[in-house]
């Protein structure tokens, strides 16, 4: 794993022993023995193969769902938090779903105003500019009063990391981002999330400490910092690049073909 | 709120258990239906329960979000159903007049008009017909929606973002459906009252206007208002609640949503019978 030199005291996300439970049937263990820590300003990247249990993992460390076993703590504090007095502590955490997840009925200004209007208590109008401006960063203004359900998968995922920055968190979930995207969608993610890593206008210029699963590592070779592969229920924390490049594991090498001549 | 731990069928192990099939000993099959009465029943109080307080809890937060919605609801489940009831309103007054005017003029009983008008709309067949109503076209909406919200991920979302579940898709409903019944039930009775006069015109019955809206106003209590309030909000919140936990307290797939949505109906009509049947013991004692 990468050694960082200096590690703040308290860990962004930290994981002991942890096992992670199926989102569908939490009574199967998708994954255990997980030891994990992430520093605040990390950009990782998780890779597993479809069904290696990405989303699960994710969806666990977002609070949707207690760990099995272990312990897993989010800036010091015990997870997951269902509390609402400790409601202000887990909205430092956002959450972006493979498919966006939109609230189908609304349409996709609504579904970004959502979080906002309920935990700011805007009106419709009073949201609208923060509104305006994630739409734009993301290139959906066309789209804003169009139907959540019925917009493409692609831009639905966009919406979906609209609605989760409203609230301009300090640690970004982002679930199989580049997943059935073409070039020129995954590149406009890679270099988003490039943006929020270092700082962005939308979190206020903070840099964003990112969590990103993927089926294809090779795509993010020069964007994430620290890569871990999930792979037959381990989590195998590896570290940057070059140290995933020497692990010379059989999935590394299922995940690393160069097939396509991209690397 | 992590609601998907809210039911007492969630567990997959549960769910087989409970779709195996019949088992040949009558006792058996006796033995496990009850069993199902009561986890449902156990389920459905919970959920009861849990919105209850957060009606309570969470009464102010949010409200220039939460408050449009509720507005909606009962938009949804009373002022958009208003056509359909008047037509149901002038039909019931034909049909009930209809069948007792002949009869109580045979037996010279047309003084006992208002009474019966009274006893069969305002007590029975106006709060009864209106929850049936409003179930059809909203309770069954209600299950299908939340149950592919659910199917979608959409309540994950939700969750994901702090919003309870709960509070955004269950109070509104709850409130909505509640007005709506109480609502529509008063307009059909309205309705079904003064069409039923209009009937009893046409058939030449020897009863003046002022005539059969002063045995109306005798036969009414004070406590037919009241009785009648209650009634129609416990038929509104309860069709509510039940559907909208068939829709969302489970972990659905999108193939299970008509299976719930049936048994939201089957359920809801039981519970607004029983209901029903504790107001006539109360009818009865008055």
């Amino acid at each position: 794993m990468e050694s960082l030199a200096v590690k703040p005291a308290v860990a962004a996300l930290e994981m002991e022993g942890v096992a992670v439970g199926s989102m569908r049937n939490p009574e199967v263990v998708v994954a255990e023995g997980i030891d994990w820590t992430v520093a605040p300003g990390d950009y990782w990247v998780v890779a597993g193969l479809h069904g290696s249990g990405k989303s699960d993992f994710l969806m666990m460390a977002g609070s949707l769902m207690a760990p099995r076993r272990g312990r897993y703590r989010f800036f010091g504090q015990e997870m997951p938090i269902f509390e609402a007095a400790r409601l202000k502590e887990r909205l430092r955490l956002g959450l972006v779903f493979d498919g966006g997840q939109l609230l189908n009925q609304l349409t996709v200004a609504e579904n970004i105003a959502l979080p906002l209007r309920y935990h700011q208590n805007l009106s419709a109008g009073e949201a609208e500019a923060s509104v305006r401006e994630l739409l734009e960063a993301m290139e959906l203004a066309p789209w804003a009063e169009t139907a959540a359900g019925t917009l493409g998968r692609s831009w639905q995922k966009r919406a979906g990391l609209a609605r989760a920055l409203a609230l301009k968190p300090e640690v970004l979930l982002v679930d199989n981002p580049l997943g059935g995207l073409d070039l020129r969608q995954a590149s406009w993610w890679l270099a988003f999330l490039d943006q929020l890593s270092k700082g962005h206008r939308l979190t206020q210029n903070r840099p964003v400490t990112l969590v990103v699963t993927t089926a294809d590592v090779r795509l993010w070779k020069g964007h994430a910092r620290q890569f871990a592969i999930l792979r037959n229920q381990r989590l195998a924390v590896l570290g940057n690049w070059a140290q995933l490049r020497a692990a010379s594991k059989e999935l590394l090498h299922e995940l690393l073909t160069d097939r396509t001549q991209t690397e | 709120m992590n609601i998907g731990k809210l039911s007492a069928l969630n567990s997959p192990q549960m769910r087989a258990h409970l779709r195996l099939p019949l088992p040949r000993k009558f006792t058996n099959y006796l033995g496990r239906e009850l069993f199902h009465l009561l986890l449902t029943v156990r389920g459905l109080g919970a959920f009861a329960l849990i919105t209850l307080g957060v009606i309570i809890s969470k009464f102010g937060v949010a409200r220039r979000l939460i408050h449009p919605r509720v507005r909606q609801e009962v938009a949804r489940a009373g002022l958009r159903l208003l056509p359909m009831f008047l037509f149901v309103s002038a039909a019931l007054g034909l049909l009930v007049i209809g069948q007792t005017v002949s009869w109580l003029t045979r037996v010279g009983a047309i003084d006992y008009l208002g009474t019966i008008m009274v006893i069969v709309v305002v007590r029975e067949l106006g709060p009864l017909a209106t929850a049936l109503l409003v179930l059809a076209r909203i309770g069954t909406a209600n299950v299908i929606e939340l149950g592919t919200a659910r199917a979608m991920g959409e309540v994950e979302a939700l969750e994901a973002l702090g919003i309870d579940p709960v509070h955004y898709l269950v109070v509104p409903r709850v409130i909505g459906m509640s007005l709506g019944v109480f609502a529509l039930t008063v307009y059909l009775i309205v309705g079904a009252l003064v069409s039923g006069y209009l009937w009893a015109f046409i058939q030449d019955v020897p009863l003046r206007p002022e005539e059969y809206f002063r045995q109306l106003a005798v036969a009414l209590s004070g406590m037919d208002f009241v009785l009648l309030s209650l009634k129609t909000l416990a038929f509104g919140s309860i069709m509510a609640l039940v559907t909208c936990y068939h829709g969302l307290a489970q972990p659905l797939r999108l193939e299970e949503v008509s299976e719930a949505t049936v048994a939201a109906v089957a359920q809801s009509i039981i519970a607004c019978g029983v209901v029903d049947a504790l107001f006539i013991i109360i009818y009865l004692a008055m």
